[in-house]
This record gives structure tokens, C-alpha cells and sequence, in this order.
């Protein structure tokens, strides 16, 4: 049975709401439960759900709407109890605190008129509107909202570069602007190297890299993903690195994108070449270039990261600092294939961060692997189920598909578990190769959280007389509030793997993956 | 190509101050690492109406 409450002019975050839809599907005899505001598209993912019913119909963006579906009448009432108490204690932190919170922007202007920035993350629909009012106002802009039109985008950064602002967004994750990190950013130590990223994970595991090779950040400037297209032309990524040649702090310019339209990436390199810094260059799945003595083309995030590092010390490029020697990486895919099953062959990769699943893509490809996914670039091996994998698969769960009226997977780690919970069913599945995102935005415990499902991932192949191989890899610092170390410990409690980048945690699975190979050959 | 880029470098000199409009988790944590954040309690304009915000949308152009 399906029931639905609604609550007139009672607007809440959308993170905040799915959270505790979340908490209400724990209860038992709960089948759904899904409690959102009656915007157009919310009432549109009612309707895909089965869950809309005629008083769902005349919401309007300003009212809550709390649907239940249950077993019992007891069941019902309880989610709707359990909601209630939830928003209310909400409401009551919110009123608790002595700040006036301005519901309007002119309001917020007015009280606040130093603010030199805003972050905006609020619904699509109307986030190009407020971004246009803040830009206008002199405002520098962070856009963390998706679902805004790519004619927006175009607009808005034109607007931004004729008033000499920063217009990091649309679906802009993180940034780290004078050393504070904006929303999805780790912590990390200050320092010389400054980036530019049209990529949010990959801008995470290039800082994280960073930091853990004891170097800082003067500057990381996201773009959003959609920056180097023809039809934005890489407008704020030139003029980061722009701003980046300007600071005295910044010796070294970083800049990270996935594959850029041709004629942008032209762009892109000749202002590097303008720049008298060094500077490195990642275009993800890109084989790396002859560079100069200035400019350095990285062949993956991890060697950005270190190639930064060396010029930011004035040094050649020593290589990578392998975690582990060769020899331990023989033996680690030794003892991992050692009791897999004879029809165990296949990898599946379960993503969090985009860019991290196309670099993952791009370590296989450029091993001779085939790799069915939900975001190839190459037509024939996209994923016609993206909930279904196929042979050697990687998916990026934080696609659309399967994030509509749900958490991202950084913050949300149900979306994996389901999905590992279906690969475990598989016996052909030999290698779960996996990234873990730490820092501030990020889930509190995002090891923790899915080491249940982990071990039983484990458990299950070896009641079927072979083993599971997980490879994984953590993104974050010391400075991170989930402490690095110990969700390294959990991870390696369950028998994962735990390798330094995800660079190579990829190569590990690889190494894993042909070594299964070549015994099939044999 | 000349790009005026000197706001950008003044705000790399300058006191982060931000405004928060939308989840509030972003601007409770960038309270954690010291940065002034005014916290909105955001509402979508006009109850939502879309034929009204289009027309805000075309006032504010």
C-alpha cells in the first residue's frame, strides 16, 4: 500500500531530504520511500516511480512531498512518524542558531556586503538565474548545480569573463580557493602548485597526490565538465591559468580535462606555452605528448601529480613512487588468483568519481581490453543496461541513470552496494576494482559503510569454490575528517587491496586480469 | 588574447567570504575550516511559478 503526505511551503535541501528517505526505508515493512520538494522534475520521478497520486499532481516546487510505500498500516505510519521527527529536529537546528539565514539574494547582499563568492547548489532550474544575479552583483561564482543548459553555461561564462570573474560550474564539484576547500574538496596542505580541472574527481586525486608527496596547493579552480567542449571553447580554464600566471604564489599550472574538443585543446596549450611557468598537462585517456622543457604532458593523474611535484622543486621527473615494488605486485597477483575458480575472468569496476572511471577505462584499453561501460566513448562497448554489466565492465555510478532522486554515490553508498551485491551473483566475476573518496562533502565513513557487503562479496565466491579479488583506492589526505589511515585499515580488514592512486589500483586489477588471462591461454 | 583576470588575482590576496545558497552542508563546512559563510535559507522564487520566473529571468537580463 502507497500513501503520500504533503507539507505546504516547508522547502528543504535535496541532500538533506534523500538522506532522510533513507533513513525512513530502514524501517521494517518499508518497501519505498521517497520524499522530495514538487518541482516539475521531482513530480516526473514520482510518476517513473509508480509513486505519484492525484494530490502528488498540483504540488508546487515549494511544498514537500513524503511518499511511502509499506506493508502495513503500522509500517506507514511509522515512516511518516520517523520523517516528521526528522525534518522537524531539522528545523529546530536551523531555528537554533542565532543567524538570520536571508532567503533572498538581494537579502543576503545586504548582509553580507564583503562576500566575494557564492556556492550555489541549488535546483538546475533555477540556478542560472542566481548565478546571473551574483556575476551581476560582482560575485565570484561557484556553481555546484547540475542540469543546467549548455546555452547557460555559454552565457553565463561569457558574462563572467567580461567582468573578470570566476564562473567554476555549472556541475562544478570542488574547488580550492586561498586554501579553503569548496564543497567536495579535500584538505590539503598550501603551496606552489597551482591547478585548473574541468574534471571534479580528477581535481581530487590530483590534490590528494599532491599532498601525500608532501607538496601543496596555491590554487585548485574547477570548471566544470563541460568547459573544453567546442561550444564553451575552455573560456574559464583560460583564464585560471591566466590568473594562475599572475599569482606570485603559483610556480608550477596544472590543468586537467577529460578529452577536450581538438581546436579547444589547441587553445588550452598555446596560453600554457604563453605562461613563462612549467606546466603539466592531463587530458585524460590522451597518450602523452613530446613536451618542452616547460610543458609536460602527464599520461595519468597519479603522474601529474608527481610530474608537478618534481618542477614545483625545480627537478627532473624521478617517475612514479611506486607504492609497492615489482616483485610485491607479482606476488600480491599471485596470492589473488591463486584460488580463483577456473571460469572466474572478468573485472567490474564500480566508480564513484567520473574521471576516475575513464582513467580506469583508459588502463585497461591501453592493456588490449575490451571494456563495457556507461560512459565509453566508443559506441560499440557502452552498456546497453548500465544496471547490467558485461564482461570486463566499468561503471560510473554517478551517472543520471543512477542518481535521479538519490544521493551521489560519494555521499550515498547504497547505489554500490546494490550494484556489488548483483556482481556477487556472478561467477564469472574475478576482480571488484573500486575508488573510496574522502574529504569534506564526502560520506563520513566510506569504507566503513560497504565493508558489510565487501566481505559477504568475498564470502559468497569462496562458498562457491573460488575467490574475489578487490582492488581499491582511497582519495584523500591526512587532513581529511574520515582519517585516511583508518579507512585504510578497514578496506585491508576484509582482504581489499588498498593501492595509492587509482592509477594503480587500475594497473593492479589489469596485472590481475591478465594474469587470469594467460592461464586460460594455457 | 588579453583577459582582465585581476578580480581573480585580488580574491587570491583576500579573506575568503562566501555566501551559501542551497545545501547547507557546504557552507557548515567551510564554517569548520574558519571561513566566513552567511547560510541562506534558500526558496525557489516566486512559490516556483515557472511562468513567473521566466518572467524574472527576462527582467534580470
Amino acid at each position: 500500500m502507497k500513501k503520500v503526505i504533503i507539507q505546504k511551503n516547508a522547502y528543504y535541501d535535496s541532500v538533506f531530504l534523500m538522506l532522510t528517505a533513507k533513513a525512513v526505508k530502514q524501517i521494517p515493512d518499508v518497501k519505498d520511500t521517497i520524499i522530495l520538494m514538487g518541482t516539475e522534475v521531482n513530480l516526473e520521478i514520482l510518476e517513473n516511480v509508480g509513486m505519484s497520486m492525484p494530490e502528488t499532481k498540483n504540488a508546487t516546487p515549494n511544498d514537500l512531498i513524503i511518499a511511502v510505500e509499506g506493508e502495513t498500516d503500522a509500517a506507514l505510519e511509522e515512516a511518516f512518524q520517523t520523517a516528521r521527527d526528522l525534518l522537524h529536529k531539522r528545523q529546530r537546528q536551523v531555528d537554533e542558531t542565532d543567524e538570520y539565514r536571508p532567503a533572498s539574494f538581494e537579502a543576503a547582499v545586504r548582509m553580507a556586503p564583503d562576500a566575494n563568492l557564492i556556492t550555489i547548489s541549488v535546483p538546475g532550474t533555477y540556478a542560472a538565474r542566481e548565478a546571473r544575479r551574483a556575476l551581476d552583483h560582482g560575485l565570484h561564482v561557484m556553481l555546484f548545480s547540475d542540469n543546467v543548459s549548455l546555452e547557460d553555461e555559454v552565457e553565463l561564462k561569457k558574462r563572467a569573463s567580461e567582468k573578470g570573474l570566476l564562473m567554476m560550474g555549472p556541475d562544478c564539484g570542488t574547488a580550492i580557493i586561498n586554501g579553503k576547500p569548496l564543497c567536495f574538496a579535500n584538505v590539503v596542505r598550501q603551496g606552489t602548485i597551482g591547478i585548473v580541472a574541468a574534471s571534479g574527481s580528477g581535481l581530487q586525486e590530483v590534490c590528494s597526490c599532491i599532498d601525500s608527496l608532501g607538496v601543496g596547493i596555491s590554487q585548485a579552480i574547477g570548471t566544470g565538465g563541460r568547459d573544453l567542449q567546442a561550444r564553451v571553447g575552455g573560456r574559464m580554464m583560460l583564464m585560471g591559468i591566466e590568473a594562475l600566471q599572475n599569482d606570485p604564489k603559483t610556480k608550477v599550472i596544472v590543468v586537467i580535462s577529460k578529452p577536450p574538443a581538438e581546436e579547444v585543446a589547441r587553445k588550452v596549450i598555446a596560453k600554457l606555452k604563453e605562461t613563462e611557468k612549467p606546466c603539466v598537462v592531463q587530458f585524460i585517456g590522451q597518450m602523452p605528448q613530446e613536451g618542452s622543457e616547460l610543458l609536460w604532458y602527464a599520461g595519468d593523474l597519479e603522474e601529474a601529480a608527481g610530474m608537478a611535484v618534481a618542477l614545483s622543486k625545480g627537478e627532473g621527473y624521478p617517475g612514479r613512487t611506486l607504492f609497492l615494488s615489482e616483485a610485491a605486485l607479482d606476488e600480491i597477483v599471485e596470492r589473488e588468483t591463486r584460488g580463483m575458480a577456473r571460469n572466474q575472468r572478468y573485472l567490474r569496476g564500480l566508480y564513484a568519481g567520473g574521471t576516475l572511471a575513464d582513467e580506469a577505462i583508459v588502463v585497461f584499453e591501453r592493456g588490449g581490453f575490451e571494456v563495457h561501460s556507461n560512459v565509453q566513448t566508443k559506441p560499440e562497448r557502452m552498456l546497453r543496461d548500465p544496471h547490467v554489466s558485461r564482461k570486463h565492465t566499468i561503471v560510473d555510478l554517478g551517472e543520471d541513470v543512477f542518481t535521479v532522486g538519490r544521493p551521489h554515490p560519494m555521499i550515498d553508498f547504497s547505489i554500490r552496494e546494490e550494484r556489488l551485491a548483483k556482481e556477487m551473483e556472478d561467477p564469472e566475476v574475478a576482480v571488484i576494482l573500486a575508488d573510496f573518496i574522502l574529504g569534506y562533502g564526502s560520506h563520513e565513513d566510506p569504507c566503513g559503510a560497504v565493508l558489510g557487503t565487501l566481505g559477504q562479496a568475498k564470502q559468497k565466491a569462496e562458498d562457491r569454490g573460488g575467490y574475489l579479488a578487490i582492488v581499491a583506492s582511497i582519495v584523500g589526505t591526512e587532513g581529511d575528517f574520515q582519517d585516511l589511515e583508518d579507512q585504510r585499515k578497514k578496506l585491508e580488514s576484509v582482504g581489499c587491496v588498498v593501492m595509492r592512486s587509482n592509477y594503480q589500483a587500475a594497473m593492479l586489477a589489469r596485472k590481475i586480469t591478465e594474469a587470469l588471462e594467460s592461464r586460460g591461454a594455457d | 588574447m588579453f583577459m582582465d583576470v585581476k578580480k581573480i588575482n585580488k580574491l587570491f590576496d583576500e579573506e575568503l567570504v562566501v555566501i551559501n545558497m542551497g545545501l547547507d552542508a557546504f557552507g557548515d563546512n567551510l564554517k569548520k575550516e574558519q571561513v566566513r559563510v552567511l547560510l541562506m535559507n534558500w526558496k525557489p522564487p516566486a512559490g516556483g511559478n515557472k511562468k513567473l520566473i521566466s518572467l524574472l529571468e527576462k527582467l534580470d537580463k
